[in-house]
């Protein structure tokens, strides 16, 4: 058994009156024949490399494989704690912890896909935030994980979590998702809450290309890693302040899907289209790989 | 459904920075160099999609070869594959081709070692998954997710009944069955996915029992899973 409908995992947790990452922990232990300690333990090591990215990318100046990005979870970080920023300091450090596991990424350092390497950055980002200011729990967050997973099982299985599928949507889109959804279950939303939150922050991605300079996963990947972090807290906060997705989450998912089979294939992650085309873009690639 | 489990979506633990053009192409690597079954002495990978125009960016490149050599997803290693394979005497290429309608993330492999060769297309689907396409010239389809045993035999009436029966007695549970053959009483290959660990003992009664079975092999992207 997997999930392929948001709708399915409401209903089956309001019928047992579980979370939903309960319901993944159920259902992974059924597939796996491994007991919940088992699977809650090695889930706890997936969490260690997201922390150890996001501590390595904001502590550090982490350059990309390429050179061509680098520096900027530091660089953010470093203006934060210098305390002149717009918004309030916290509320701006979910955008440095997604820019520096994006970093780390991009160095060819280790990380998590959550869902993809593409869109690593986000869960961690919010994760780490709500541990560094919100002092949740570890337990919480690992078990946040499960609830994490399960809604990307849903995108992956009724649309899909490939850039080269979907367009940029499928993975920057499908994380924003997954992390809004997976912070009003553990801030104690329902989860036709979740369900809200998952629908609000896809809808704000719909129609976003994949068009990596050069194909490579940095240009712009690591800044809309940074910047949809936030969309994800956002979008969380507004479910939990009971705003509906009026158009339901799955067929938010499904449109999804729709919209990429119609993007043409240089917006789908060919490094041919969009950012990647342009006078810029097109130098760029030529210094990193000759013409 | 293609995921189904929690660490589908979280994971894998990898090196980046592609989970399709980087993790995914180095389980792709893992699968040719399993049913190669010993070190490859050539390495040829044509490329079509998103893999060709892409794959120097993504390390696509350092992530097949890394496979290859039986390195995973998360190893140090990956990045500087191709050290590694000059180091050790494998020759490789990469070309870019049209292999026909698959997803776009797609690549033949075809390697070369001192007994055998083998030649698959396989596609990396998202988020590391990946899924083998064509076996050798068959359209054999499996993940690697789960042991998969691939059973090399000559077709012959009850032969899946003696395997079947032989799993069962051993107490493995199969979760996928599927057997395609290049002619009737001709060569044939059984993929058997099971649940549990199957150590080489088993594999070795296995083809003791079954006089059918010409050779076989153990294929796991997942290294837990593997004795």
């Amino acid at each position: 058994m997997s999930f392929s409908h948001i709708q399915e995992l409401v209903s089956l947790a309001e019928e047992r009156h579980s979370s939903i990452g309960d319901l993944m922990l159920d259902v992974e232990m059924a597939a796996s024949g491994q007991c919940a300690d088992e699977i809650l333990e090695r889930m706890s090591r997936q969490l260690d490399v997201m922390e150890q990215a996001v501590r390595k990318g904001t502590t550090e100046s982490v350059v990309s494989k390429t050179g061509l990005t680098g520096g900027d979870g530091f660089r953010m970080q470093t203006y934060l704690n210098e305390g002149r920023t717009i918004l309030p300091v916290n509320a701006l450090r979910p955008l440095a912890y997604a820019l520096a596991v994006s970093e780390v990424n991009a160095s060819m350092g280790r990380i998590v896909a959550t869902p993809t390497a593409g869109a690593a950055g986000i869960l961690p980002g919010v994760l780490m935030y709500m541990v560094d200011t919100h002092g949740t729990r570890r337990e919480t967050l690992v078990r946040g994980l499960l609830t994490a997973a399960a809604l990307g099982l849903v995108i992956a299985n009724s649309a899909s979590i490939s850039g080269a599928v979907g367009g940029c949507q499928a993975e920057i889109g499908s994380a924003t998702a997954m992390a809004a959804g997976t912070l009003v279950e553990m801030q104690g939303g329902s989860p036709r809450q979740v369900a809200h939150a998952v629908g609000i922050a896809l809808k704000n991605s719909l129609g976003l290309v994949c068009d990596p300079v050069g194909g490579l996963v940095e240009i712009p990947c690591i800044l809309r890693n940074g910047l949809h972090a936030l969309t994800a807290i956002a979008a969380a906060d507004m479910a939990l302040a009971g705003i509906r997705s009026i158009i339901p989450a799955d067929e938010v998912i499904q449109v999804m899907h729709h919209i990429g089979q119609k993007m043409p294939s240089t917006l789908r992650e060919t490094g041919l289209g969009g950012l990647a085309s342009t006078p810029t873009g097109q130098r760029l690639r030529e210094q990193v790989f000759g013409r | 459904m293609k995921y189904t489990s929690a660490f589908d979506i979280i994971g894998p633990v990898m090196v980046g920075p592609s989970s399709s053009h980087t993790a995914g192409a180095v389980r792709m690597g893992n699968i040719a160099r399993q049913v190669l079954a010993e070190p490859p002495l050539c390495a040829e990978f044509r490329l079509m999609g998103s893999f060709a125009t892409t794959y120097r960016g993504h390390g696509t490149d350092v992530a097949l070869l890394a496979g290859v050599m039986n390195l995973s997803p998360e190893e140090d290693g990956v990045p500087v594959a191709k050290q590694m394979a000059s180091d050790v005497g494998l020759s490789y290429s990469f070309e870019e081709d049209n292999l026909g309608y698959f997803h776009p993330n797609t690549v033949r492999i075809s390697l070369l070692g001192r007994q055998r060769q083998v030649d698959l297309v396989a596609s990396s689907i998202g988020g590391g998954k990946v899924e083998v396409q064509e076996l050798d010239g068959l359209p054999l389809k499996f993940s690697g997710d789960r042991p998969t045993l691939l059973l090399y035999h000559q077709d012959a009436p009850g032969f899946l009944a003696k395997v079947c029966r032989f799993l069962d007695v051993h107490g493995y549970n199969i979760g996928r069955l599927v057997l395609e053959r290049w002619r009737r009483g001709g060569n044939a290959v059984a993929l058997c996915e099971v649940d549990g660990k199957l150590p080489p003992g088993v594999l070795q009664e296995l083809r003791a029992e079954i006089g059918e079975v010409s050779d076989l092999r153990l294929v796991c992207t997942n290294f837990a899973e593997l004795p």
